[in-house]
C-alpha cells in the first residue's frame, strides 16, 4: 500500500452530490480511509463521529467552510479496521465505546482501556461481534509523577444534583496537574435499544438520550428519518420546530448563567435567572403541553399546534425575559468580584478547540466559527438570519458572553419564526416505508447534535447512532482545567455543561 | 448591582402558596411507613439526590423546586451534598448496572431512619429501557422504596406535593 498522506475529504469527494440528508456518501478502501483520518489531523476537515453500520465502519466529516458534509464508508475485515484515533486524538474515546459495545476491533488504537464497559453488564451488549476479555478492575488511571502530588477522587455521585461520572484529579496543593474523567455509569444501552424498534419508539427513546436536549434529539431524529423516507414536513411544523429549539436554547443559558454566577457564589443572579427559567418552561407548558417539550417534535412534523393566543403569551414572555436578563447581564459585567473568578478561568485554546470540532459554546467561545444552523442550514433555519457570537478568549467568561449572545439572537429568532407562522397543517400524510438511510445534524444549545440511522423496508430502525457535541468537549475540560486550582473546576465544568447521559448513552 | 438588588427586594415574591400533599403520595406511603418512624424528624427532612441512570430530565425539574417560585426549603426541605447527612435518597433513572454499585453504598452510607423516593417514570419501571442490557431494573429491585413519584420527568409542583406526604408522615 502507498504511503497514505493528510487527504482533503473535497479531494476525495468534493464534486460529488449529496444525498437528500446533506451528506455526500463516499465508500473507501483502507488507505482513503487512513489518509482521510491525517487530513483531520491535519485541520483539512472536522471529524463529526465514527460508527459501525452493518459490516461497514462509517465516518463523518465535515468541510464547514464549503458547507459540505460526507459519511465515509469502510467494509470492515474479520470485525476490524484502521482506528482513526491513531492519528486523531478526537476520536479516540468513541473507538474506545464501539470497542466496548459492538466488539470492533479498531486496528492501532492507542488506548485499549475499556470506556463504556465497566464489567458489570451480566451479558453482552446487543449486537456486539465477539467476546472481548472482561475488562479487569479496578480502572487505571493514567499516571502522574512528581513530588507533593496528591490525588482527589470524585464521584460518581456527587456533591450537588448533577448526573454521575467520575472524576480524578492529580492535584500540587491547590494546583491541578492533571484531570482524568471516567464516564460510562449512565450507559443505558440506547443504540442497541432502538436498533430493531419501530419509529414511534425509537422516537420516544432518542427524546431521552440527554434531556436537557430533548428537543435537538427529536429533531434531528424526524430529519434523519425523513430524508431517508423523502418525507416532507409541512411549513408550519418547521417553523414550529423552530421555536421550540430556541426555546430549549433560551432556557439552557440563561440557566447556565445563573449556574456560573452561583458557582461563583454570586446567589442573587443565579435566583433570578432560575425565575427566568421557570417562567420560559411554564409558558411552554401552556403553547406546548409539556414544560420540556418532550415528544412534540415526530417524524413528519409536530404533535402540538400553537394557538394564536398562545403566540401572544411567548411574544410577551420574550419581552420581560428579555428585559428582566439584561439587568442581570449588567450586573454580571460591572461585578469585579464575578470578573475576578470568570476571566482568564479555565482557558481552552483555538487549536484545541478546532482540532476537537468543539460543538455549542465551548468551541465558539475559542474562536471556532462554527454553528450548525449557519454552517450546515436546515429548515427553518435555511430562511432566517443566525447570528454567529465567536469570542477569542476561550474562558470561563467568554463562554458566558456567547452564550449572552445567543439569548439575545434566540429572542429575536423566535420573534421573527413567529412573524412567518401561517396556518395550515402540522403533520405530513403518512408515507409509504422504505429502506434506506439517512443523517441529521442538529444545533442544541450545547452544540452539533448528529444522528445517524437505517431503516428495513418495514420502517423498523436496523441501525442507529447518536453522537452527543459532549463527545468532544469532555476531553477539552481536562485541558481547561490544567493548571487552576481545584476550587475552580465547578465554575469551569458549569461553564461546560457537558452531558453525561447524552455521552454515556 | 445594587439597582437589582433593590428591585429583588421592592418586586414582591414569587413563590406560590404551598400545595396539600398528594393524596397518591400519601396513601402509598400509609402502607409503607412503619409508625414508630414517625415523629423522629420533626418538620425537617435532608435530601441526597442520586442519579442513578436518568437521561437528566429528572434533575432539571429537581433544580426546579429550589427556585424561588416552588422554594423548597421553606417547607424544612433541604438538599445535602452527603448521603451521611441525608433523612431521604432521591433516586431517578433505570438503575444502570454501571450504577447499581455506587446506588447501594450511597444507600449502605445513609443513616436510618431513611426514606426512599423514586423519582421519575423510569425509576418505577425503566420507562422507555425496559429490557435493556445495560439496566439493572427499577429503584425498587435494588434498594427498599417508600414513595414513588411518575412523571416524565414529574413536573415540580408533583414532585413538591409528593415530598410534602412524606414530610407529613415523618411528622406523625
Amino acid at each position: 500500500m502507498k504511503r497514505p498522506v493528510a487527504t482533503s475529504v473535497l479531494e476525495v469527494a468534493g464534486g460529488q452530490k449529496a444525498g437528500p440528508d446533506g451528506f455526500v456518501r463516499l465508500a473507501v478502501d483502507d488507505r482513503i480511509w487512513i489518509c482521510l483520518a491525517l487530513g483531520c489531523a491535519k485541520g483539512l476537515q472536522d471529524f463529526l463521529s465514527v460508527w459501525a453500520d452493518g459490516s461497514d465502519i462509517c465516518m463523518a466529516l465535515g468541510a464547514p467552510v464549503k458547507g459540505v458534509r460526507f459519511i465515509a464508508s469502510l467494509p470492515m475485515k474479520r470485525n476490524a479496521y484502521p482506528s482513526v484515533s491513531k492519528n486523531h486524538a478526537p476520536a479516540l474515546r468513541l473507538e474506545r465505546a464501539l470497542r466496548d459495545l459492538k466488539g470492533i476491533e479498531p486496528q492501532g488504537l492507542p488506548d485499549h482501556r475499556p470506556w463504556i464497559d465497566h464489567g458489570k453488564w451480566p451479558s453482552s451488549p446487543k449486537g456486539r461481534q465477539k467476546e472481548l476479555p472482561r475488562p479487569a478492575a479496578p480502572y487505571t488511571f493514567l499516571p502522574s509523577e512528581g513530588e507533593g502530588l496528591h490525588q482527589i477522587p470524585v464521584g460518581p455521585v456527587h456533591a450537588g444534583i448533577i448526573e454521575p461520572g467520575h472524576f480524578r484529579f492529580t492535584a500540587n496543593g491547590e494546583a491541578v496537574v492533571r484531570l482524568e474523567e471516567r464516564l460510562g455509569y449512565v450507559h443505558k444501552g440506547i443504540e442497541a435499544l432502538c436498533t430493531g424498534a419501530d419509529i414511534a419508539t425509537a422516537a420516544r427513546i432518542a427524546a431521552r438520550i440527554s434531556g436537557d436536549s430533548t428537543i435537538a434529539y427529536s429533531y434531528a431524529f424526524a430529519l434523519a428519518v425523513e430524508a431517508t423516507l423523502g418525507w416532507r414536513p409541512p411549513p408550519r411544523a418547521k417553523l414550529l420546530r423552530g421555536i421550540m429549539a430556541e426555546l430549549e436554547r433560551l432556557s439552557h443559558h440563561i440557566n447556565d448563567v445563573g449556574g456560573i454566577c452561583n458557582d461563583a457564589s454570586v446567589v442573587v443572579l443565579h435566583a433570578h435567572c432560575t425565575l427566568l427559567r421557570e417562567e420560559i418552561l411554564q409558558t411552554a407548558m401552556q403553547c406546548f403541553g409539556h414544560r420540556m417539550m418532550m415528544d412534540v417534535i415526530v417524524p413528519g412534523g409536530v404533535t402540538q399546534d400553537l394557538l394564536p393566543e398562545d403566540a401572544g403569551r411567548i411574544e410577551s414572555l420574550l419581552d420581560r425575559c428579555l428585559e428582566r436578563f439584561e439587568a442581570v447581564v449588567r450586573v454580571y459585567d460591572e461585578a469585579p468580584s464575578l470578573q475576578d473568578r470568570t476571566v482568564t478561568t479555565g482557558y481552552v485554546s483555538q487549536e484545541l478547540a478546532t482540532q476537537y470540532a468543539a460543538g455549542g459554546y465551548v468551541g465558539r467561545a475559542s474562536g471556532r466559527n462554527f454553528d450548525t444552523r449557519k454552517s450546515y442550514p436546515y429548515a427553518p433555519y435555511d430562511h432566517l438570519d443566525v447570528g454567529v457570537a465567536v469570542r477569542a478568549e476561550g474562558d470561563v467568561d467568554a463562554r458566558v458572553w456567547v452564550r449572552i449572545e445567543e439569548v439575545r439572537s434566540s429572542v429575536k429568532l423566535i420573534r421573527g419564526m413567529l412573524k412567518k407562522l401561517e396556518p395550515g397543517p402540522i403533520m405530513a400524510k403518512a408515507t409509504t416505508l422504505k429502506a434506506g438511510t439517512g443523517a441529521a445534524m442538529v444545533e442544541g444549545f450545547r452544540g452539533d447534535v448528529f444522528i445517524a440511522l437505517r431503516l428495513d423496508e418495514t420502517g423498523r430502525v436496523s441501525g442507529f447512532h447518536a453522537r452527543d457535541p459532549s463527545w468532544f468537549q469532555w476531553p477539552l475540560l481536562e485541558a481547561a482545567i490544567e493548571g487552576n486550582i481545584v476550587a475552580d473546576f465547578p465554575l469551569c465544568n458549569k461553564s461546560f455543561n457537558c452531558s453525561y447521559s447524552g455521552h454515556d448513552m | 448591582m445594587r439597582s437589582l438588588l433593590l428591585r429583588s427586594l421592592l418586586q414582591g415574591s414569587a413563590v406560590i402558596a404551598p400545595p396539600k400533599p398528594g393524596e397518591a403520595a400519601m396513601a402509598e406511603l400509609a402502607e409503607e411507613l412503619g409508625a414508630q418512624a414517625q415523629r423522629r424528624l420533626g418538620r425537617s427532612l435532608a435530601i441526597r439526590e442520586v442519579d442513578a441512570g436518568s437521561c437528566n430530565g429528572c434533575e432539571l425539574e429537581i433544580h426546579a423546586i429550589n427556585n424561588p417560585v416552588y422554594d423548597i426549603e421553606r417547607f424544612g426541605l433541604k438538599f445535602v451534598a452527603s448521603p451521611r447527612h441525608a433523612d431521604v435518597l432521591l433516586v431517578t433513572g433505570p438503575v444502570t448496572w454501571n450504577m447499581r454499585e455506587a446506588l447501594e453504598r450511597t444507600y449502605a452510607a445513609t443513616p436510618s431512619p431513611k426514606w426512599v423516593v423514586a423519582l421519575g417514570d423510569c425509576a418505577f419501571n425503566c420507562s422507555v429501557f425496559a429490557g435493556s442490557y445495560a439496566c439493572a431494573g427499577a429503584v425498587k429491585d435494588i434498594i427498599p422504596v417508600d414513595l414513588h413519584i411518575p412523571g416524565c420527568p414529574p413536573p415540580p409542583l408533583d414532585i413538591l406535593k409528593g415530598l410534602l406526604a412524606l414530610v407529613a408522615h415523618a411528622e406523625g
